[in-house]
């Protein structure tokens, strides 16, 4: 078994009491956590969605199209009540006081200054080379956290017009999903999305869970709002950088998603758009996701473009960090190369690190998650096999589309690296 | 609220006098205007030279961003550079490579400049010309390789460095690799946009040519933008006792639709350096008679002193604080109005405009009480702006019924932390 030890992140005012016990006194269990305890009465706001068939294309861009939607989602709700969180102390730190800059450079990396986050705790281990463990609930769960914690539950309407209630109780047989915060934020904004919270969850991805990802990010229709999985959601205050590396369109599924390459990007992975239907998209980057965790491969996803585009990125970085293969170097900056540090949101814990930030180091960074070509060559073409082919031969649709081949680009990547897997925290469903 | 088209077609026409458009028609060359001011800082003036250049029709350009004409193969410092000069307001020249509408990719001087706002400061236009370089690459092909995007000297060294490799090998049936790989493979060698990857560097003539048809164009707007009455400069002219937020801060604040004013600390009298559409509507003054007025400009003798003292108290320890106070319109009615009070930062964490702006003491104006001294503040200099926002007691909202007033008040403080925090990064935060 392979194992690795890392500081947890903190996400949860409630997982540091884990060990002490000491509980404040309320009702219930006294922590007004979201367990039956004290959940007799509890009501938080409630945003149901519009079933959306189709992200916004991308001729919007310039010309914002009005969305009819009963609250500002994003403006108001979501960064209003996560205001209100930090004017109640909520969080460990102030992370709009957490110096950030771009690094200069093609890339527009975001070098973060982050001494707060990671303190005061023991590094704890990770087992590293099973990408699915078994939901356990002696550990930290999202269960736990207390209901100030949580923003608002996010669901899907039943009727087809969306709504919002700013008092709904909480029906666990509905199994609701909530928008947390992080207690320990990247960026301003930064929540959690927390799928189906009461069916407890492992970490991973499926078909649903993926849905309402996109749903949120659908919802929050801002370019600056992304969703990345296998660690946590962020508000990136600047758009549009990090990913702007070119792609190579590989094929189009029959449900219309088109599936690109990502180049000249250190970390190797697959661009997923399009789609007929917002629910084709969705299906095809689950798949994906499920394949690559039934055949034990770590990964991240990143949903950017307001649900237009998804990154799917294997890597093998924890892997790489148990076999002792990742340099000193790498290792003694202590960063979690998570889904925000490979799309380009790099978190650094030493001032020397921010300091000395430039692209080449970020570059050398991302380069030890990604996979090496070879192994990406294998690891994308069985998903290939695997899910994407099937969707092409299984599929229902009638204008089966042939794979176009017809790319902008050239050139072929011919360096190289090596790569690894970061396991975020093993809690509960992360996602966003 | 006025149409993003509306805004890009009366851009130009609410600048300038009416002729304006005439005189630029007649200017020689390939350039664009932009305007900052709207959301996704669109183009609002394209020449004919241009249009022709890159093969679009005017209505397939303005209302766009520039970054339109981009593709593959350009140089991604380059575009990081004009989007730092953009937040900079500061002109710039680099070579560009973009693309026409058939998609074919050709080298241009790319010279950029902003246009000040004599009024109040701020960039309000982006003018640039684009030359197209007609000489050879300077570079031969086996030095600035197809394998190299970006022709920047030192874009991808740092690759080399990075061979290892992850030993594990995939575990399931290995049936297929190659077909697909053959797939993938056979579409990547098309040669198409070789040439464009390889340096270019404009002659002097063409940057000559770059400065000279940038000033012609600086010359007509600052003539036409006379004639409004509304005169504008190549050089940002200091407006005493403001230090603004500069043109993309401005735009994204512009797009936050509750009543809300920024506020200088840093200045004795506290000036109010922003003041957004809704609170002009709430207060009835107009935006000249607002900016670089102490911030508590509402509030008269009846207000409670004690009141106003938490206000200053909140400030001067970067604390947020929410409280009712009984304040004044212009036209002399009073309202409850109910504020949330909080300090934003810059990202950088780093002193931004604090020097210069100490030059500049704000004149009194009449029937103003003499400033109490502002005792230093006890925050750290990456507070930038304390935000205020405004609530009319017992206002209802329409467009957010059931959202309670407070996480409105709230949501609009995290949308002013969000814009600023954004626009003040920068590569290594020089402000
Ligand atoms: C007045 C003006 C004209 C512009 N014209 C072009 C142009 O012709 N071609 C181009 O590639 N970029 C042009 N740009 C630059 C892009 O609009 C954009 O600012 C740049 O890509 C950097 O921003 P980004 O990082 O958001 O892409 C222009 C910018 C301005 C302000
Ligand atoms: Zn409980």
């Amino acid at each position: 078994m392979l194992r690795i030890k890392r500081v947890p992140t903190i996400v949860s005012n409630y997982q540091k009491e884990e060990a002490d016990g000491s509980a404040r006194s309320v009702g219930g269990c006294g922590r007004n956590c979201l367990r039956e305890c004290c959940m007799q009465g509890a009501k938080l706001p409630l945003y149901a969605y519009k079933r959306a068939n189709k992200v916004g294309s991308e001729k919007a861009l310039a010309v914002d199209e009005p969305r009819e939607a009963p609250v500002a989602f994003l403006d108001s709700l979501l960064l209003g009540e996560w205001e209100d969180r930090m004017a109640r102390g909520l969080f460990r730190y102030d992370v709009t006081a957490c110096e950030t800059k771009v690094i200069p450079g093609d890339y527009g990396f975001v070098a973060q200054l982050n001494e707060g986050r990671h303190l005061k705790k023991r590094p704890t281990e990770f087992q590293v080379d099973k990408v699915l463990q078994p939901f356990d609930g002696n550990k930290f769960n999202f269960t736990k956290v207390g209901q100030e914690e949580v923003l608002f539950q996010f669901e899907a309407s039943e009727d087809s017009e969306a709504y919002f209630t700013p008092a709904a109780p909480i029906d666990v047989e509905n199994t609701p999903s909530f928008v947390a915060i992080n207690v320990s934020p990247i960026e301003y904004g930064h929540v959690l999305l927390i799928p189906r919270i009461f069916e407890c969850l492992p970490q991973r991805i499926d078909y649903e869970s993926f849905l309402l990802a996109l749903h949120m990010a659908v919802e929050a229709g801002s370019p600056y709002f992304r969703l990345g999985y296998n660690s946590l959601g962020a508000f990136a205050t600047i758009n549009h950088l990090h990913f702007q590396a070119p792609t190579k369109k590989i094929t189009i599924t029959s449900s219309g998603v088109k599936i690109s390459e990502l180049l000249k990007y250190p970390v190797r992975g697959l661009v997923l758009e399009g789609g007929n239907l917002l629910q084709d998209l969705a299906k095809m980057v689950s798949d994906c996701c499920i394949f690559l965790q039934d055949t034990n491969i770590p990964y991240n996803v990143l949903i950017a473009d307001s649900g237009r585009r998804i990154f799917v990125l294997p890597q093998c970085y924890a892997e790489k960090q148990a076999l002792g293969e990742v340099s000193s170097e790498i290792l003694d900056t202590q960063v979690n190369p998570a889904v925000w540090e490979i799309s380009g949101h790099i978190v650094l814990k030493r001032r020397e690190d921010y300091d000395g930030a430039s692209e080449e180091n970020a570059w050398r960074l991302l380069a030890e998650v990604s996979l090496s070509e070879a192994r990406f060559a294998e690891v994308k073409a069985i998903i290939f096999e695997a899910v994407v082919s099937a969707g092409v031969a299984g599929g229902s649709d009638m204008h089966l589309q042939e794979a176009e081949l017809a790319p902008k680009e050239v050139d072929p990547i011919n360096s190289t690296t090596a790569s690894a897997m970061v396991t975020g925290n093993h809690e509960c469903m992360v996602l966003q | 609220m006025e149409s993003q088209l509306e805004l890009i077609e009366q851009s130009i026409i609410s600048r300038y006098s009416n002729r304006v458009y005439e005189a630029l028609d007649e200017l020689p060359g390939n350039f664009t205007i932009t305007d900052p001011c709207i959301y996704g800082h669109p183009i609002v003036f394209a020449s004919h030279g241009f249009l022709e250049m890159f093969g679009y029709s005017k209505e397939e350009v303005v209302g766009r961003n520039g970054k339109m004409f981009q593709g593959q193969g350009t140089c991604r410092r380059t575009v990081m550079e004009i989007r730092e000069a953009i937040r900079a307001e500061r002109a710039i020249q680099v070579s560009l490579l973009n693309y026409r509408k058939d998609e074919t990719p050709f080298w241009i001087l790319f010279h950029m400049s902003p246009v000040f706002s004599e009024e109040h400061g701020r960039a309000i236009n982006f003018v640039a010309v684009q030359v197209p370089i007609i000489r050879k690459p300077l570079h031969p092909k086996h030095n600035h390789g197809r394998h190299q995007f970006c022709s920047c000297e030192d874009g991808f060294k740092s690759r080399d460095i990075l061979l290892g490799s992850c030993r594990r090998e995939v575990c399931t049936k290995p049936l297929v690799e190659s077909s697909h790989e053959a797939a993938f493979e056979a579409v990547l060698d098309s040669d198409r946009g070789v040439e464009a990857e390889q340096l270019c560097e404009a002659s002097e003539l063409e940057k000559q040519k770059a400065i000279t048809s940038i000033n012609n164009i600086l010359s007509v707007l600052t003539r036409y933008s006379a004639l409004r009455g509304k005169s504008v400069s190549e050089r940002r002219c200091h407006v005493e006792g403001q230090s603004l937020p500069n043109s993309a801060l401005v735009t994204s604040l512009g797009r936050i639709e509750q009543s809300f004013i920024l506020i200088d600390p840093y200045l004795p009298s506290m000036p109010i350096v922003y003041a957004s559409e809704a609170f002009l509507k709430l207060t009835g003054y107009d935006r000249h008679e607002v900016l670089g007025r102490k911030h508590r400009l509402l509030s008269n003798s009846c207000t409670d002193s004690s009141t106003l003292l938490q206000i200053n108290e909140s400030i001067r320890n970067a604390k947020p604080c929410k409280l009712r106070i009984l304040d004044q319109r212009k036209d002399m009615t009073s309202f409850w109005n109910l504020i949330h009070i909080s300090p934003v930062r810059n990202a950088s964490g780093k002193v931004i405009l604090i020097i210069s702006r100490w030059n500049f003491p704000i004149p009194r104006r009449e029937g103003e009480p003499q400033h109490i001294l502002f005792p230093i503040p006890n925050f750290s200099p990456s507070v930038t702006y304390f935000v205020e926002v405004h609530m009319e007691e017992g206002y209802v909202n329409q467009d957010g019924r059931m959202l309670s007033p407070e996480i409105r008040q709230l949501g609009t403080i995290a949308a002013v932390k969000v814009a600023v925090r954004s626009a003040t990064m920068g590569p290594c935060s020089s402000g």
